[in-house]
């Protein structure tokens, strides 16, 4: 892939493909964990530091490993393993190393380690049969896309909580769908700035 | 060849790729390793876990580690009280030392009715908002209670709630004695009393007398009755403003019945001995 493919894809996952709000993928802390700004640009961290580290771990295993062992298949089971044991080592890891950015990450890493969004940017890499440098790009695109619809719907959802008018029954949650529903057809309209 | 391609092959990669993983964990845990106090673990299993602050350190946790590690007291849990201390105390081998159960107490009796609301504040329903207009307060008293319940949003544990007269309300038997109302109010009207505290002056003005009455029918004039009456000399007037020392304080009761702004509450126990008197 040229330079200019893989800038687009950096931008088409990040706003066109947007994992959040276009693939739908990791939607549980989406709503979980974005009540607070702080703790979904929090989560929204902790989010793209795994996602390029699984998808690097993810990719070396499916084209070093599967595939010249003709076991592609088995990809969901050993990509599930390979990301929750990095998960751990690297919590492990950082508890030691790095206190200050385990303290800020270290409460959001167990919640991704079956996180969806994780293992969705390793199959889509596979899918499409992404060489490294641009299964790279797109991780670190997807996810940070996924830090930016966080951060927007923690940014929205603060004020939502300061809003009198909200009808009582649409308080909490259903709102914050109705909100999700709406940014995601906003989001629709970076559909074809990219093919 | 086809059994091998489709059970050996297989099952030896994930039993490979899991049993490499747990070695690398189980290396990496050992490498890794956070020595952390093991008494951290036990304090902090012992405290509430009500993340107050109280105590002046972020969190349960961080309380935990401030006893073991910066040898802060093992007092300071407002929540838990006693038992929680005794059972730090225990845990630290050091004794847990007195701890008197505090409560938050609202020094002001300026209702809607006793001190009238001078301007119609239309701004942002937060006192800390409405103390910075002009004046101090949307209140003819600027010392008093603005009303608009700031206490009782930061209360974690329901003590407060909002009454029909325009002051907050405390639920002594739900205030543990956190200090963040104290804190939340911009007026400085909550403070925290020894739960056992009978009688406390309820204002907050240091006004002198005359201008307390133009604005509150019910503040204390700083006229020192109080003071002289006190056979304890538990009582002294600082800036116009009654101030009672609980350590001094024996509960007769007698400056609640002479003050004439009747701005000193009686608890329960005082009653009782009036009613034998």
């Amino acid at each position: 892939m040229t330079m200019t493919e893989l800038l687009l894809l950096f931008i088409s996952s990040i706003f066109v493909h947007n994992i959040l709000l276009s693939r739908f993928l990791g939607c549980c802390p989406f709503m979980g964990v974005s009540s607070k700004l702080k703790t979904a640009q929090g989560m929204g961290a902790a989010v793209v530091f795994v996602i390029v580290l699984a998808s690097l771990m993810t990719w070396i295993t499916y084209n070093y490993l599967l595939v010249p062992l003709h076991l592609e298949y088995l990809y969901t089971l050993s990509f599930i393993l390979v990301i929750a044991a990095l998960v751990q080592f690297v919590e492990l890891a950082l508890k030691k190393l790095n206190p200050v950015l385990y303290k800020s990450l270290g409460i959001f890493l167990p919640l991704i380690t079956t996180n969806c969004a994780v293992l969705g940017v390793a199959v889509l890499n596979m899918n499409e049969g992404y060489g490294l440098a641009a299964a790279l790009v797109n991780a670190l695109g997807s996810s940070l896309g996924f830090l930016l619809a966080i951060s927007l719907m923690a940014g929205i959802r603060e004020r939502i909580e300061d809003n009198e008018g909200v009808p009582e029954s649409l308080k909490g949650l259903p709102m914050a769908l109705i909100t999700a529903g709406l940014m995601s057809i906003a989001f629709m309209g970076f559909t074809g700035i990219i093919k | 060849m086809d059994i091998m391609h489709v059970f050996v092959t297989p099952l030896a990669l994930m039993g490979i790729m899991g049993g490499v993983f747990g070695v690398v964990l189980a290396i990496a845990s050992i490498i890794f390793r956070v020595h952390q106090d093991e008494r951290i673990g036990l304090i902090r299993a012992a405290l509430p876990g009500a993340n107050c602050g109280g105590c002046g350190y972020p969190g349960c946790d961080g309380y935990a580690s401030g006893v073991v590690n910066e040898g802060a007291a093992v007092n300071k849990c407002s929540v838990g009280g006693a038992p929680v201390a005794q059972k730090i105390a225990e845990i630290m081998g050091v004794s847990a030392g007195d701890t008197t159960p505090m409560r938050a107490f609202l020094k002001c009796k300026g209702t809607c009715e006793a001190a009238p609301r001078q301007l119609t504040y239309d701004g942002i329903k937060d006192c800390a908002s409405a103390a910075t207009i002009p004046g101090g307060s949307p209140n003819s008293c600027p010392f008093g209670c603005i009303g608009l319940g700031t206490c009782v949003s930061v209360c974690q544990f329901g003590a407060l709630s909002m009454g029909d007269d325009g002051l907050p309300k405390v639920e002594v038997s739900k205030c543990v004695g956190c200090g963040a109302c104290v804190a939340a109010c911009p007026k400085g009207i909550f403070t925290l009393v020894p739960v056992t505290a009978d009688i406390i002056v309820e204002c907050n003005s240091h006004w002198k007398g005359p201008m307390v009455k133009t604005v509150c029918s019910a503040g204390c004039i700083g006229c020192g009755v109080c003071a002289k009456v006190c056979p304890a000399g538990a009582i002294e007037i600082v800036n116009d403003l009654a101030v009672i020392d609980q350590n001094k304080c024996i509960k007769c009761g007698k400056c609640a019945q002479r003050c004439p702004a009747k701005c000193i509450k009686t608890g329960e126990s005082v009653k009782v001995l009036e009613k034998s008197a």
